[in-house]
């Protein structure tokens, strides 16, 4: 893939405050050492991509973030506050949006009552407070043909899209309803090569908006197409942060698999891996 | 942000949708269909007094009886639960109305509230067991369906000193400014009038030989159209279908998946409570077979009209139908030749295709392959 050069690059700079500061999180579960500090910070307006392998602690780390776990030490800082999310909630209304992999979306109703669920526009008042249709249809084949997605009709279920589709229909969603990070748990795992690339055009969109988004990958190709900064955890440690251009792809993919063993392998594959 | 990419044009594979493939999409398509079937099976084989304005009236009451519990049944079914207890409920609100106008003497504007009331907190609390429990509401409401029934029989027994049989709801309730809500026909002086202009049949006397339309039909129309308004316009019906859809997915959006349930059991036992005073008004009597397998009945009726029966998918539109269907092959096949049990077989025919139906129509909806 040659995507280097396919998305524009902001250089978010190191002047802009950070919406989100994570800082030495740790989270212990019973005697199980999840997060053993790991900080980590997005800026509006960047992608910056949380890598590591399986196991490594991504999804405690951004559960952590969005508000479904609360961090055994460390502290969180939104937009410069110190900030306690007792729920997913707290952190939703703060503007931490969360797309986790099964997307909170229903196959059989249409992209216009995913994309309000929940959050229904009305109109009219008393017993006849109704949802604004007309509004509703409106915004959502308007936000979506802004992401690139040409709905055949706003009636349309979600389960005749295409898995990338709905990916980008439940980031629309986030965005739409106000969030200023996006956090985005592997969102390109189970995509085949051109709704990746649809995925990631939508990230590229979001982020020019000056959301900040934090992009879960184990994959370096993807991340490297659109993030802006990279952070690798391993065995629930942060290994570092590095700077777009300050990396390579291999030393990448050696700091997630813990360098080592990897290059072992990647010796009787062929560097293939 | 959109000047950046290419606006997507038309994806060249998509064929583009016929008018006839649209209408697929609509639940109630197969009951919409199934009238039609049925209506033309029986001007063939049926005596054309059927389709009279009285034959009709003939049909549409046991129709609009088992419709208002069908559409409550709808609801709960789009909403991802069953209730079996809604036919002993049925009996069950039935004692209590009873026993409150005739035991107790309480005059309507009390009784009729009470029963509502006592009704929903009897549905609430199937409700809280599903949610609490985690169980799936089959099992829960099963139990509620022999609870119930078993309540109805042992309360009646002891309201009249051991008759299953409650008498005497219509004197008690003879003159009470509410009754002509629950029980008897409405619009008499428009049949009157049509009668003496000749517009409608009539006796030699020169009444017309349809006093009025039956209160059930009103309020069968009036809850469809209710129920159809809740589910499509406002955002409790999209509640509905997003917590039968995917309760996890609907309560990570804020959709308060809890509340919506135990609302719906509450709906569906009202409804049950409604009929109960209709067809106990009616009769003058409460008995504990009443609403026996209705709630069978209710979900087949459901069931053909288009709900799934996995939930987040179907209407109450399709319910009325399917609860048309009903009351004309009951009712129609005494104005045929044919044995009248022929309607068992009918019933489970109807339910099977039905099935089959809605399964091939949701694969077409989800694009599921």
């Amino acid at each position: 893939m040659t995507e280097d050069s396919k998305f524009h690059h902001g250089d978010p700079a190191a002047t802009v405050a950070p919406i989100v500061e994570m800082k030495n999180i740790e989270k212990h579960f019973g005697n199980i050492i999840a997060l053993a500090g790991v900080s980590f910070e997005v800026r509006p307006g960047e992608c910056h991509c949380l890598l590591g392998d399986n196991g490594a602690g991504k999804s405690t780390f951004i559960k952590t973030m969005s508000g479904v776990h609360r961090p055994t030490k460390g502290e969180i800082l939104f937009e410069g506050r110190h900030m306690n999310f007792a729920s997913p909630r707290d952190a939703m209304e703060a503007g931490i949006a969360t797309v986790f992999q099964d997307l909170a979306m229903i196959p059989l109703m249409s992209v216009t009552r995913n994309f309000f669920m929940g959050r229904e526009p009305t109109k009219g008042s008393g017993p006849f407070k109704r949802m604004d249709v007309e509004r509703m249809n409106a915004v959502t084949m308007e936000e979506m043909r802004r992401m690139g997605i040409a709905l055949r009709a706003p009636d349309q279920a979600v389960g005749t899209l295409s898995g990338g589709e709905r990916q980008t229909v439940a980031i629309a969603r986030a965005v739409y309803f106000g969030a200023k990070v996006l956090i985005l748990d592997e969102p390109t795992s189970a995509l085949g090569v051109r709704q990746t690339s649809n995925v990631l055009a939508t990230i590229d969109k979001v982020r020019k908006q000056g959301v900040g988004v934090v992009f879960i990958s184990h994959n370096v190709r993807h991340a490297l197409a659109v993030g802006d900064r990279f952070t690798v955890l391993n065995r629930g440690k942060t290994l570092g942060t590095a700077r777009r251009g300050e990396i390579t792809p291999e030393e990448l993919q050696d700091l997630m698999a813990g360098g080592q063993e990897l290059a072992q392998l990647e010796g009787s594959l062929g560097g293939t891996v | 942000m959109s000047d950046s990419m290419p606006q997507p044009a038309a994806d060249e594979r998509l064929k583009t949708e016929s008018f006839g493939a649209r209408l697929m999409k609509r639940p109630e398509l197969g009951a919409i269909a199934g009238v039609i079937l049925v209506t033309i099976f029986f001007l063939v084989t049926a005596d054309p007094a059927m389709f009279t304005l009285s034959g009709v009236i003939n049909f549409m009451t046991p129709a609009a009886q088992l419709g208002i519990l069908a559409i409550g049944a709808a609801m709960l079914m789009i909403g991802g639960e069953f209730d079996l207890s809604i036919g002993s409920m049925v009996a069950f609100a039935g004692l209590f109305f009873g026993a409150a106008t005739v035991t107790f003497g309480l005059p309507l504007i009390v009784a009729i509230p009470a029963t509502f009331l006592f009704a929903a907190l009897v549905g609430s609390l199937n409700g809280f067991i599903v949610i609490r429990s985690g169980l799936p509401s089959f099992i829960v409401t099963l139990a509620f369906l022999f609870i119930l029934r078993g309540l109805s029989l042992v309360g009646l027994k002891l309201a009249t000193g051991g008759s299953t049989q409650l008498r005497g709801v219509r004197d008690a309730v003879e003159g009470d400014p509410l009754a002509s809500f629950f029980s008897g026909d409405a619009f008499g002086g428009v049949f009157a009038w049509l009668a003496e202009r000749g517009l409608v049949e009539t006796f030699r006397n020169g009444a017309p030989k349809v006093p009025g339309i039956p209160v059930e039909i009103i309020w069968f129309v009036i809850i469809a159209a209710l129920a159809t308004w809740v589910l499509l316009r406002t955002p409790v019906g999209n509640w509905i279908f997003a917590a039968g859809g995917d309760a996890n997915a609907a309560t990570n959006s804020g959709v308060p998946v809890r509340k919506v349930k135990v609302g719906l059991f509450m709906v569906t036992a009202s409804c049950a409570a409604l009929v109960a005073i209709i067809t106990v008004m009616d009769a003058g009597s409460t008995d504990a077979r009443r609403g026996f397998m209705k709630e069978f009945e209710a979900i087949i009726a459901a069931v053909i009209g288009g709900c799934l029966l996995t939930g987040g998918y179907g209407s109450a539109i399709g319910a009325f139908f399917g609860a048309i269907i009903f009351g004309m092959v009951v009712i129609g096949l005494t104005y045929t030749d044919f044995d009248q049990d022929w309607f068992q077989v009918f019933l489970g025919g109807m339910l099977l295709l039905a099935v089959l139906f809605n399964n091939a129509i949701r694969k077409r909806v989800t694009g599921e392959r």
